[in-house]
Formats: C-alpha cells, structure tokens, sequence
C-alpha cells in the first residue's frame, strides 16, 4: 500500500536517548533508544507502569519527550502536534464519538484533510469493508458491540491511510474469545496494509501471537527487544523469563563456566548444566530458569552424561490439552512441569518419586 | 405446557387472569413506595401547588361583585350602559338593601379597594356611601315604627322571620348553656319576603357570629326596614296571607299600608349621598365587573383595558406590562449567554485539571453561592455605584472624568452584571458535571486524527458538552425570569422585571388578581419556551449530572 522510500532496514521510527519525567524528581522513562522497521509489528510489553504507555504517547504527540529525540522517517517530530504528525492511533476504549454515526466517524479524519465528499464517501466505505463492517454505517457507536467498536476505531485509525499506527491496549476490554479473534484481525490488515505498528500491551500472549518484535519494558527501559520466539526461548534477564510465559528457577552459584555451558551448584547442593548467559566468572551468585515444557521426565530421551535431578511428585493437574504437574526439586515446591497429553505419556502419581532432566540449552543461567 | 394451548387471557397457577394477579402483587409494593413519597407529596401540594391553583384562579376569579351587591347585580341585567340613561329605580333599590348589607358587615371597603383597580376614586365612593347609605334604612324605619312601635323590637323581627323550631328552642337558651341554637328562617316569610329573608339571615349569623347577644335582643339593621319595604311592594297577597307565625298579623297590618307610603327615590338618595352615584361611568364600571368570571385582569396585564365599549388599548402612560415582560425575557435571555460566556471556560478548567486545583477552584465557584445573596447584591452596589470602587479606579487611573462617573447601577447594565455573578454557579455546576464524564481520549483522538486543537473542540468536544449547555441554560433563565431581589435592589427603574411589579401588586397596591394574571402569563411563557426547547434540542439531550 505504501511506497517503501527509505529501504526495508532503514529506521522509521527511532527512539534516540529519549527520557521522560513527569514531576522533575523520577524518570517514568530512562535512556530509551528504539528503532523500528518500516512495516515492522512491535509490541512495548510491560507491567502497568513501566513506562510503555508514556513511550506511545510521545511518539504519538501528547507527551514531550524531556529530553532526547524521537524521529519518524527521519524527521526529528518533537516538536510537532499531534494533528500533524500524521499517525493513526487506536485508544484502550476506542474514543468513539458518541455523537456521530460510524460513517461519520470514520469521515472525519478524511474531514479535517479536506477530502472531498464523494473521494470521502468511497474511503469510508473502503475502511467498513476492510473490516467487515460495511453495514453498520448509519449507526450510532453506543449501538454497537465491543468487538464491532474495536473494529470501527481500527477502521477509524486506518481510513486517512497513516504510515504509523499505534495501538495502545486496544483489545483489554474483550472477551477472551473475540480477542483472539481481533489479534488475528489486527495482523491480518497490519501485514496487508504493509503498515508499521507500535502496539502496547500488557498481556504477553497477545504480544507473541501478533508481533514482529517485541520490546519489553520494566522500570522505564527495555529489558529485550527480539522477535518472540527469542524473547521466549532466550529471555536475556530474568525479569524477561519470568514475565514471558511459566518459567521454573533455582537459584544457585556458578561453579565453572566451558563455552557454552556452566556448572551451577544449586543452594540445595545439586549440580546442573546450564547455558550462561548473563553470567561472567565462576563464583556469580545465579538464577537457571527453564520452561516448564523442557523439562524432560522420561529419562531415556535425555543425552548421556545429562545432569537429572530428583524430584517429587506433588500434584497432577489434568488440563486437556496438557498435563501439568507440581514437583518439589531442589527445594522448590513450585516446580511445574507441562507435558503434552501423548498417548504414551505417563500420567504422574502424586507422591512418587522420579528424576528429571533438560537439555543444557534449555537452562540458562540468568542474573540472580 | 397447558399455555400453549390455552386462548383467551393468560391465567396464573391458581386460575386467575394473569394481569390481575399480578396488579395484585404489585399494589403492595407500589402503596408502599406511594408511603414513602407521601410526606413529601403531602408537603408540595400543600404547600406549592395548592397556593399556585388558588392564585392562577385569582386571576379570572371577580366573585367579590356579585357575592356583595347579588339584588343590584341582578338588577343591572337588563341595563344597557349604550342608551345613555342611568340605570332604573330596580337598581337603585337592590343597590340600597345591598351597601346597606355589606356596610354593616364591613365588606363594602373591600369592594371599592377591588373596583378602584379598574376605576380610580371607586374606593372612596364606597366608603363614605357606606357611612351615610343606612338614612335610607333609617327613613324607612321611621315609617313602619310608626305604623306600629313593636316594629323596633328585635324580638318582633325574630318573630316574624325566625321558623318556629328555632323560636322554641331560642326562647329556652340563655348565654351560659353556650352558642344560642343556630338561627333558621321561617319559609313562608322567606318565600313572601325574599329580600327581607337574605338580609335577616345574614343579619341573624353575623349577631351569632359575635355570639354577644341573642338574635331577638339584637337591633335590627335599619337595612331590614328598607328591604321589608321593597318586599312588600311586591309580594302577591296570598304569599303575604300565607305567612304564619307570631308577628304575622303585624306584617299583614304593614302589607295593606305600604301602598299608603310617601313615594322613596332610592336614586334621589344616592344621587343626594354622592354625585358620582348619577355617573354614568361608575354603573358601567359596576356593570361590567358583575360577572363572576372576567378577563380583565388577564388584559390588563397586557396593556389590555375592558371597557363598556369592548376591549381597547390601555392608554399610554399606563403601557408597562408588555413593555416589561419583553424587557424580562431578553435580558433572562442575555444573562443566560453571559453565564454560559464565563462558566463555560470555567467549567472546562474545573472538569480538566487535576483534582487538587480543580477542588480549589470548585470552592471558588462555590463560594459565593454560600453567600448570602443579598450580600452579595449589596456588594455590587458598593461596586457599581457612582461613588463606588469601580468608578474610583478608573478615575484614579484617568480613565474616565471626575465629573462624568459611569452609570452601572439602577439601570439594565447593574442587573445584568449581578444577576449573572449570582447565577453563574447555576450554570457552571452542570456543565462542569457533564464535562467531567467526557474523557479526555476524545480530544486526543480528534488530533490523532488530524484535527486542530480548534476543530477537535468544535467537532468532538462541544457537541458532547451541548447536554450541559443546555441543562444550565435552562436553569439559569428559568431562574433569571422569575428573579425578584436583585433586579430590585440594584436595577431601579430601568431595570426592574415583571417580578417585581408582581410583587408590588402582591404587597403594596393588593391587586392579587393582576399579579395572578401576570404570573400566570408568566408561567406560560416559561412553559411555552420549555416546549419549544425540548421540540429543538430534546429534554432527553439535558443532563443536570
């Protein structure tokens, strides 16, 4: 849909040393340095205060950054509105008008450009068909259901044809059901339209199933910026591991590290392989993490050589798709493990005892 | 189930029609709420629609003619103010037994304060008509005392006119068994002597009334010797025949000598009372006010005169309703858009600023609405006036001459300027509670759109404030055309509204029924622009919060 003038690599837009405070005493946002791809899918995950929000709505124009520079193809837009900035933004509640139909709604960003009528009117009723609502134009929002606003305020942010959208948490006031549906939607015309979207949200499932990369905010930085298979098989820190997905710890000391791999003596005396990560030298106090779904019950399926541990069953929860089952290892009693319901998979008994294993990679030793 | 199949009325389990089952479960619960309400249901009929009935009745409402003067009313039937003539000796004669009647029950004054609304200088006809109308009955008294001295004795009207139950039972009482049993006429006089009968039984419950003495011991009014007389010319010998009783044979003595009787002019007597009895002018006026229902107020309260002659224009020096009532909507009109100037700004800043500032500046807005209003009227003077801080300054500033201080108060501009401070608060509270229920997404989303801070208020903005607007426009008009203290206190004449003038009639000239009229006109407009407003903007489209 848009001509790619500045090449696919190159920055569209780039955060450069942007910071923000509010009151003068706290950073809400430090040392933010981002770029993003044309046509790029990023995510900003973070917890509820962790300056994702505040990052959108400087791109955006409501907030100044205090200090650094935020540049959209190129161009420095600090010191530009908001209305001439060009970007399509969808809010958490829509921002529906209520006192306009959905057509004109959806017209008046076209409006405000001075679109004529009729190039207007086939616009309009471009961006309704694009999202399926084609009959709904003579309605009033507050006729309408959630899912059908969150599509007409999609439309809304896409009928003047910007090259950035930003969606700030579009999809928290769903249900479950048509918010899978709408993350499939949004991708869908995002990929179509060749757009390139800044999308914020807190829920980490929506992030991996819709985004390109994903920028994970915590304290007012970013903690990894990767695409999501990374960010979830590779979790830099370990405030990434634990707010991506399950995530099983041990705390422990590194013993020696080879390459690729360390050992790691567990606080509980056992010793494990480990992938080192952010570690440096033996003697750092560390935390391994691995996914619940590596972890590896059957024995035979382990390398030779493989460290395992003992582990006791505590608790078997049957949850369809997947068992999950509660194990006390080295100590920790939240010890999950997922395995997926095979015809051949054991179903473990509470109370017996068994030895687990992973693959090195699998484990990796994070921060403590 | 036995539904489906079922015609007619649906029935609930036990047989009974469906809707009537349930009407009865639910008159519990709505007596119930009926209860709750009652107190305060009780408190506004009583207390607030009662009284507006009674004086949107007092503006049509002229019982007072026909109730005080009913024989001379009657009379003036058959009169025709268009020949010139004065009305006939009929008229005369009920006028008589009449002001007679009312002079001795003191409501004759009451009468002439109502008729000089519509004719000055009617009031003191009345009164001193009053003083001297009994030498009529005196006269006539004369007469039939000497026809027969028992004709003095009350007992020998209490004889004649009192039935002959209440004889019996008057006759027993004495003062300390209590009221003396209640006075009733005796038929057969009443039926012979109609005039006569009216005038004893009022004479009968006004002496009862005082409970000071008993009816028989009373003196009669000299009016019964005028009415007797009347009565007597007229009745048919059997109805005179006809009448029983103790005193009947005096009444027959009088009834075969009244023909005997030296020729009375009621009119000569009034005319010789007062000369204005002979004018033309006031029997139109009598005439015309007989009704019991009349228009009068209503058109004098647009500039309006009903005259013998029909319905003409009020003469000009007196044109001042309308004048005032236009007066009163476009400057309710113009206050309402000073309002809605200043609070809609301060409304917004109240609705957008973080709560410690905008609590801070709610108290502000606040403030004055805690303050006395007649303080703060007060204030103004002492702001506006000639002498006053604003005039002050300027001339300190060199703004304006000593000599030439600017007028701001006792006119339309001091009016205007109170009245808006003091209904600001009217205007900004519930513009303040429909903004606050804006979010503030929409403007962000109007510029995200590429709309100007300019165009995103207009568009997005304003229209979702239009239900504020129109709540506290509403508010403040509705309250700016009924508003009394202010205008008065610091508008002087030019800037005085209709509520004031419907004051005066209410306190000082009386005329309650020409306040009546003008409030009534008063509340249909009000109504009539409520209807219009919610044909143009829909009262669904009004939020008060």
């Amino acid at each position: 849909m848009f001509d790619d003038k500045t090449g696919a690599d190159a920055a569209f837009v780039e955060f450069d040393r942007v910071q923000k405070s509010y009151d003068g005493e706290t950073l809400v946002v430090k040392d933010l340095n981002l770029s993003i791809r044309k046509g790029e899918f990023l995510t900003m995950l973070g917890p509820s205060g962790s300056g994702k929000t505040t990052c959108l709505m400087m791109l955006a124009g409501f907030e100044t950054a205090t200090s650094g520079e935020i540049r959209l193809a190129g161009r420095p837009i600090n010191n530009i509105p908001p209305h001439k900035r060009g970007i399509g933004m969808v809010f958490q509640n829509y921002a529906l008008f209520p006192h306009m139909t959905v057509a004109e709604n959806l017209a008046f960003p076209l409006e405000v450009r001075g679109i004529g009528k009729s190039e207007r009117e086939e616009k309009v009723k471009r961006a309704l068909d694009m999202v399926q609502m084609g009959d709904f134009a003579g309605r009033r929002p507050a006729q309408l259901s959630g899912g059908q606003q969150q599509r007409i305020a999609l439309a809304r942010a896409l009928v003047f044809e910007p090259e950035l959208v930003l969606m700030d948490e579009p999809l928290g006031a769903l249900d479950k059901q048509l918010r899978e549906h709408m993350q499939f939607e949004i991708t869908r015309l995002a990929h179509e339209l060749g757009i390139t979207t800044v999308y914020v949200t807190h829920d980490q499932t929506e992030a991996l199933t819709m985004s390109d990369n994903i920028a994970v905010f915590n304290d007012g930085r970013i903690q990894q910026l990767a695409p999501p298979a990374v960010l979830y098989e590779e979790p830099m820190n370990s405030f990434v591991a634990q707010f991506i997905g399950e995530n099983n710890t041990l705390l422990g000391t590194v013993k020696e590290i080879k390459g690729d791999t360390c050992l790691v003596q567990l606080d509980h005396g056992e010793l494990i392989d480990a992938r080192p990560v952010n570690v440096s030298k033996p003697g750092d106090r560390t935390r391994v993490s691995i996914r619940p779904e590596r972890v590896e019950t059957n024995k035979a399926r382990l390398q030779p050589g493989a460290h395992t541990l003992k582990a006791q069953v505590l608790e078997f929860i049957y949850m369809g798709d997947i068992f999950r089952t509660r194990l006390r290892v080295a100590g920790n009693d939240n010890f999950i493990v997922k395995t997926r319901n095979a015809p051949d998979q054991v179903r473990l008994q509470p109370g017996t005892e068994i030895e687990i294993g992973w693959l090195p990679q699998d484990c990796r030793a994070l921060d403590a | 189930m036995s539904d489906t199949t079922q015609t007619g009325p649906m029935r609930a389990a036990d047989g009974t029609p469906l809707k009537k089952s349930l009407a009865r479960a639910l008159r519990r619960q709505k007596l119930r709420a009926l209860m709750l309400i009652a107190p305060l249901l009780i408190f506004i009929l009583v207390t607030f629609i009662a009284p507006i009935a009674d004086m949107l009745f007092r503006s049509v409402e002229n019982q007072i003619v026909a109730d005080t003067l009913p024989n001379t009313v009657r009379a003036l039937k058959s009169w025709d103010p268009e020949t010139g003539e004065l009305p006939g000796e009929p008229v005369f004669a009920g006028l008589a037994v009449d002001l007679q009647t009312a002079a001795e029950l003191k409501i004759h004054t009451k009468l002439g304060s109502r008729l000089n609304y519509e004719s000055p200088g009617i009031s003191s006809l009345f009164r001193q008509s009053g003083r001297k109308v009994d030498d009529i009955g005196k006269e006539f008294q004369k007469r039939f005392v000497a026809l027969h001295p028992a004709w003095k004795s009350g007992e020998t009207w209490a004889a004649l006119m009192g039935s002959d139950e209440w004889l019996e039972q008057a006759r027993g009482w004495s003062r300390d068994q209590g009221p003396e049993p209640r006075f009733r006429l005796r038929k057969s006089a009443a039926n012979a002597l109609p005039r006569t009968g009216e005038v004893y039984l009022a004479f009968a419950r006004d002496v009862q009334g005082t409970g000071r003495k008993a009816v028989s011991a009373e003196k009669p009014w000299p009016v019964l010797f005028t009415a007797l007389a009347q009565d007597l010319g007229q009745a048919s010998p059997e109805d005179i025949a006809a009448i029983d009783g103790p005193a009947a044979p005096l009444v027959q003595q009088a009834a075969a000598a009244i023909s005997s009787f030296e020729p009375y002019s009621y009119r000569d007597a009034f005319i010789q009372m007062d000369k204005a009895w002979g004018e033309i002018g006031t029997w139109e006026v009598i005439k015309l006010y007989s009704p019991r229902y009349t228009p009068a107020y209503f058109l004098n309260a647009v500039d309006l005169e009903l005259t013998p002659h029909g319905i003409e224009p009020a003469p000009e020096n007196e044109r001042i309703y309308l004048k005032l009532f236009w007066r009163t909507l476009w400057m309710s009109l113009l206050i309402t858009f000073c309002c809605l100037a200043l609070g809609y700004p301060v409304a917004w800043l109240l609705a957008n600023l973080p709560s410690s500032k905008s609590n801070l500046l709610m108290i502000l807005v606040l403030l004055p609405f805690w303050t006395s209003l007649l303080v703060r009227t007060s204030a103004w003077k002492i702001l506006l006036q000639q002498q006053g801080v604003i005039n002050d300054v300027l001339v300190w500033l060199g703004l304006i001459d000593d000599a030439n201080r600017l007028v701001m108060i006792n006119n339309k501009f001091g009016t205007i300027v109170a009245m808006t401070h003091i209904l600001l608060p009217f205007m900004i509270l519930p513009l303040f509670s429909v903004m606050k229920t804006i979010p503030p997404t929409y403007l962000r989303a109007a510029k995200s759109l590429g709309a100007t801070p300019w165009t995103a208020f207009w568009r997005v903005y304003f229209p979702q404030s239009v239900p504020g607007i129109g709540a506290g426009s509403i508010l403040v008009f509705i309250l700016a055309i009924g508003y009394y203290i202010t205008p008065e206190l610091v508008g002087g004449t030019q800037g005085v509204f209709i509520s004031n003038r419907i004051a005066y009639h209410i306190s000082t000239s009386l005329n309650w029924g020409l306040a009546a009229a003008l409030g009534s006109i008063l509340l249909a407009a009000v109504l009539v622009l409520y209807y219009t407003y919610d044909k143009i903007v829909g009262i669904d489209n009004v939020k008060l919060g």
